[in-house]
């Protein structure tokens, strides 16, 4: 940074422009009646109109002001701050004055676009004028403090987001911690047989990237573990990991002896409980890590597993241990769960057998799963209809108003598999056919095409109360045939309940852990829902995939590349600046309340016990102003809101009107 | 903690047999209860069909002089007809959800010197004899067990919804606990909740017959002893038109159909003209094993 | 080809009645009419939709384009039986229930229901009995809608009629209310009163 001029001495030397902005400001406001005004304010040297102050020429002015007329404080009346605020200040910079020697009046979205009368926004845009000049001239020259960016990223959730996130940072040679809630990873994704609309294996294209990540050799994985704790700010944070015990160690090779001679039966929780497993377990043939896993509530103790393993990778002595670690970039990438349908009993979930979800049915499909890949009712029979019912728990005010965007497609992949694996014949029952996407449209036609029933209409309910002998012994669907205005009562052997995506159950821990917002559903918030989609609003910390919102495979890629450039990015450039409208505390006026320590909604502010006083973390200080405004001694000054700037600014306002 | 009885039009006509066994049972189970002075109509469905403001201001005007109980506590109004409870918890609701119906109402009530400030709970029999009384109060009661004895409890639509909160809109339980407190057997049958064609059996008469013979059929073919009711209409309606339905639908539909007070009555060892099984059209027997 | 009706079906924007969405709209708890999406969930829950035409759903949507002389001239209003299963299932909360209410007194109001229908006669023998006496009598509302739609009923009715008598269920005599009869008069003439004081179709 150039800092010629840097501390201005004396008087300050206003110099006050007033942008046209085309017709957007000049059309409204007298812009020369405004300067004229701005030349008679104290301490202003020079004050001038253009029509484009962000252009170059424009910027020209206010330099060649600052080398010439000796200028050392900077107003702009233009636009909104958030738009050029950055440009204003850049150009002052390169003139060699400190940038925030500088202010800005907005006088467009605050005047000209929203004032009808011109006299009335004239006045208007001269009081802004007025305050931003009165302020300025107490402004002192402020230094952007810089803090150096650790290489480690945290990928939090090992999904196909997670997954992806980490092996893109793996690649361009950054440490990654790849955490993992459950024994193996993979994900929802890891449970599908196919994939929609291109109907290619989940397995095949998502197993190499599970062995490629846990072998990476920059990848750290962790499975079953969780985030303890986090700590400190962008570039440093400190995470403190709880890995729960495997009771299994890493000499494990994954023979499979010990699952045979285990005694104990618990419901598989990866099939959704409808298959049985060990309490010596893995969540299926190919998971990654490969290693079993000892589920202790299960277990008896009986240590028959011990026995049998030859690898002696059995170690029941193992416990919980808590892990701390530094990193510089956090990418949250914790998922989804599945609308729990038992919420709705007219469906009769749990209580009609035949009545299954959508994820059970996926890993009744899938090869692996409990029945080798067979579409079977409880009775072990082939079922000759089947319904599938779009929106359970998905655009609903009593559950879940959002539409949950992937239902429509994985039903339409659902119908596919069960006709072409039974011949059943397929009713779809959904409210409206949601297919934009690439080649999913095309789906749809192909499903249509082959056959598959389609009925428009939300269901009711599913009975067994039979009205017709052809409906005695089956499952009963109503719904309304809505494209025809009539009734509909259909007899089906197997229900498919087409379950909608819901934040997880922590989602609001996570949230409070990580210091992000979320809905008030639990949706991560992104920064900017259009233009910044994978940022949050704390610095270092980004979101991929649906712990953000419902969104399908595609969708979760490419937000997990999009994150993994963002933590590059910032990595590789080794440093954050940080904005100097931080708050500084006055030690000698701090009482040591801590009032202002759980006002900070950034956690920036901590007590130095030995002094008895508050402590600010510049790097983790937003400069929201929330502090110093409740400290009760008057002992925080916040920069470039100081009080005394705040007094000037009203009363340039006010002395106006 | 004072619970009124607001018995409505039909416990004094042609349900004069729920009146009579919820006072015995009441009584029985030692719960002090008293009549509700000059109340008058709730408004009823019909009401709501022709003039919903004057339905709301009937309704109101019951619980207004409920209100005048309770001396600034809580009142209890327990309406053993569906309908009257469904149009009692409306009004309170609605006068409080709406503002116009809320300023016309408490105008219209203040133009004849009464007022109603909310003080009112709106108790359903069912409710009061599960949650007030107790399972276990019940089932010390019992002298004589219904052994062997199927009922099929039939809640109707407006003791479970829209707004009845003491039980499951969709598969509610509490009388099928209460009855098998009382030694019954009940079954878990899809028509619990459906409608039994309310007051279109007196207007449109093919639909609601066609509704009631639903059920009853329902009820045949799982062999239940009795259907037990918990309110006016559905209890008249599954009960009068068993003669003309059976003859338009070809199929002999003849089970008996009570109140559910009356099915506890039974247990509770009360005589069978105290607790009106002497009303009923088909007659309701003890089973064998009982007696 | 004989009964093959040939119809020409179309509807002219000028025919419709923008304006009678919006009113029906205004009511109390019909509101949310506005967010209908047609999903079919209240014809498919409703015990009585077999017999409807439209369907609930339909009826909706024709209120809310303004189909104003169908939807009150439809048997779908008449035949709701107050069950509130739509009410409670709908996935956007409307309160169906409530709009078909709103419908009917509407149709009342604008005297086009079917002359066949006895449903108004009963709902005004009903008002007709409480405002005299303070309680509704079955008996006597139901004797007098029957002898004013289809007086040839009555005699079907005659033996039902015996066997409640017989069983103490009906009583010739009139059921009253012990008080004040003039209260409740008066209750309801104020809210006749305000009733009149709101145009028709206002009422909110």
């Amino acid at each position: 940074m150039i800092r010629t001029n840097q501390t201005p001495d004396g008087q300050p030397k206003i110099g006050v422009y007033i942008c046209h902005c085309g017709m957007n400001i000049a059309g409204q406001v007298g812009v020369e009646e405004v300067t004229a005004f701005a030349s008679s304010l104290p301490n202003v040297v020079v004050a001038r109109h253009y029509k484009f102050m962000c252009s170059d020429p424009g910027q020209e002015l206010i330099q060649a002001d600052i080398a010439e007329r000796g200028v050392n404080r900077v107003v702009v009346a233009s636009c909104s701050p958030l738009l050029h605020e950055a440009t204003f200040r850049q150009a002052c910079a390169a003139a060699g004055l400190n940038p925030f020697c500088f202010q800005m009046a907005n006088i467009r979205e605050q005047v000209s676009w929203v004032t009808a009368d011109k006299d009335h926004a004239t006045s208007k845009a001269k009081a802004l004028v007025a305050a931003a000049a009165r302020r300025v001239a107490l402004h002192q020259p402020l230094e952007r403090r810089r803090v150096a960016v650790r290489r480690e990223t945290l990928v939090v959730g090992a999904g196909i987001a997670g997954i992806e996130a980490a092996l893109r940072i793996a690649d361009s040679g950054k440490k990654v911690y790849l955490v993992e809630r459950d024994s193996s990873i993979g994900g929802h994704m890891a449970k599908f047989d196919k994939t929609f609309p291109t109907l290619d294996c989940a397995a095949c294209i998502l197993t190499p990237k599970m062995v490629r990540v846990a072998r990476h050799p920059n990848v750290e994985l962790v499975t079953l573990a969780e985030v303890d704790e986090v700590s400190g700010y962008v570039g440093n944070f400190t995470v403190k990991l709880r890995r729960r015990a495997r009771y299994v160690t890493g000499a494990c090779t994954g023979c499979g002896q010990c699952e045979e001679v285990c005694p104990c039966v618990q419901p598989n929780q990866f099939e959704m409980g409808r298959s049985q497993r060990k309490a010596i377990y893995r969540n299926f043939p190919q998971a990654v890590p490969n290693w079993f896993v000892i589920d202790y509530g299960a277990c008896s103790g009986c240590r028959l597993c011990e026995d049998v393993c030859e690898a002696g990778a059995i170690d029941h002595e193992q416990e919980d241990e808590v892990e701390e670690i530094q990193v510089g970039t956090i990418v949250l990438a914790t998922g989804f769960k599945t609308f729990d349908p038992r919420i709705l009993p007219q469906y009769g979930y749990g209580r009609y057998e035949n009545v299954y979800t959508s994820l059970e049915v996926e890993r009744m499909v899938n090869a692996s799963g409990p029945t080798g890949g067979q579409v079977l009712l409880a009775d072990g029979s082939e079922p000759k209809s089947v319904a599938i019912i779009h929106c359970v728990g998905s655009r609903d005010k009593k559950t879940n108003p959002w539409c949950s965007k992937v239902c429509c497609m994985y039903s339409l992949k659902l119908a596919h598999l069960v006709k072409q694996r039974t011949g059943a014949e397929v009713y779809n029952f959904y409210i409206d056919m949601r297919t934009p996407g690439k080649g999913y449209e095309e789906f749809y036609d192909r499903l249509l095409e082959e056959g598959v029933q389609f009925v428009r209409g939300r269901v009711a309910d599913i009975t067994d109360w039979p009205m017709t002998e052809a409906e005695e012994g089956k499952l009963v669907v109503r719904a309304e045939d809505s494209l025809i205005g009539v009734t509909r009562r259909i007899p089906v052997d197997m229900v498919i309940l087409s379950v909608g995506l819901e934040p997880q159950l922590d989602a609001h821990q996570m949230r409070k852990k990580f210091n992000i917002s979320c809905s008030s559903e639990g949706w991560f918030l992104e920064r900017h829902p259009k233009l910044a989609p994978v940022a949050t609003f704390t610095d270092g910390v980004w979101i991929a995939g649906a712990c953000q919102g419902p969104k399908d495979i595609p969708e979760t890629v490419a937000q997990a590349g999009a994150a993994a450039s963002e933590a590059i990015a910032l990595m590789d450039k080794g440093h954050v600046e940080i904005e100097p409208n931080t708050v500084e505390i006055d030690e000698e006026k701090c009482s040591g309340c801590k009032t202002c320590l759980g006002m900070c909604p950034y956690h920036a502010i901590s007590r130095d016990d030995q002094k008895g006083v508050a402590v600010v973390n510049q790097a983790m200080c937003k400069g929201c102003g929330t502090c110093a405004a409740a400290c009760p001694s008057g002992a925080i000054r916040q920069h470039l809101f100081t009080d005394e700037e705040i007094y000037q600014e009203i009363e340039g306002v006010l002395s106006y009107v | 903690m004072s619970f009124l009885y607001y018995p409505g039009c039909a416990l004094k006509s042609s349900s004069k047999g729920y009146e009579e066994s919820l006072l015995a049972v009441l009584g029985q189970l030692n719960f002090p209860i008293q009549e509700l002075p000059d109340w008058s109509c709730c408004g009823a469905t019909t009401y709501m069909g022709i003039d919903e403001k004057k339905a709301f201001a009937l309704a109101a005007r019951n619980l207004a002089l409920a209100e005048q109980f309770g001396a600034g506590e809580t009142v209890h109004l327990v309406a053993p007809c569906a309908a009257c409870y469904l149009v009692l918890l409306k009004t309170q609701k609605y006068m409080a959800e709406y503002e116009s119906i809320g300023r016309t109402i408490s105008a219209a009530l203040n133009a004849v010197g009464l007022k109603y400030e909310g003080r009112v709970r709106v108790r359903h029999a069912l409710d009061v004899i599960i949650h007030d009384i107790g399972l276990g109060e019940v089932r010390a009661a019992v002298r004589r067990p219904l052994e062997g004895m199927k009922v099929a409890c039939y809640y109707g639509c407006q003791v479970a919804r829209p707004f009845a909160e003491f039980d499951d809109q969709h598969r509610p339980r509490s009388m099928d606990d209460l009855l098998r407190a009382c030694g019954a057997e009940t079954v878990d049958w899809p028509a619990k909740v459906t409608c039994c064609g309310a007051m279109l059996t007196g207007t449109i008469e093919q639909v609601g017959q066609r509704r009631s013979y639903m059920i009853l059929h329902e009820a045949k073919r799982r062999g239940v002893d009795v259907v037990a009711t918990a309110c006016p209409l559905c209890q008249f309606n599954l009960e009068c038109f068993q003669g003309p339905m059976s003859r338009r639908y070809g199929d002999e539909v003849k089970v008996p159909v009570g109140y559910f007070t009356q099915v506890m009555g039974m247990a509770l060892g009360l005589d069978d003209r105290r607790i009106g099984l002497d009303r009923l059209f088909i007659p309701l027997w003890r089973p064998v094993a009982m007696v | 080809m004989a009964g093959l009706e040939i119809q020409r079906k179309v509807k002219y924007q000028e025919e419709l009645d923008l304006e009678f969405p919006r009113q029906v709209a205004a009511m109390p708890g019909a509101a949310d009419l506005n967010r209908c999406i047609q999903c079919g969930t209240c014809s498919a829950t409703c015990p009585v939709s077999v017999y409807m035409d439209p369907t609930p759903r339909r009826l909706v949507a024709m209120t809310r384009a303004g189909f104003k002389e169908e939807v009150l001239q439809s048997s779908t209003i008449w035949l709701c039986a107050s069950c509130y299963s739509c009410t409670v299932e709908c996935p956007k909360g409307i309160k169906i229930t409530d709009i078909m209410y709103a419908l009917k007194r509407r149709a009342i109001e604008e005297g086009v229901y079917p002359r066949w229908l006895p449903i108004p006669v009963l709902a005004r023998e009903f008002f007709r009995k409480v405002r005299q006496t303070g309680r509704s009598n079955e008996g006597q509302i139901a004797t007098a809608m029957i002898l004013k739609t289809n007086p040839l009923k009555l005699l079907r009715q005659i033996p039902l009629g015996l066997k409640l008598l017989w069983k103490g269920r009906m009583s010739l005599l009139t059921e009253r209310m012990s008080g004040d009869r003039e209260q409740l008069q008066d209750l309801l003439d104020y809210v006749d009163r305000q009733n009149h004081q709101a145009a028709p179709g206002t009422e909110a």
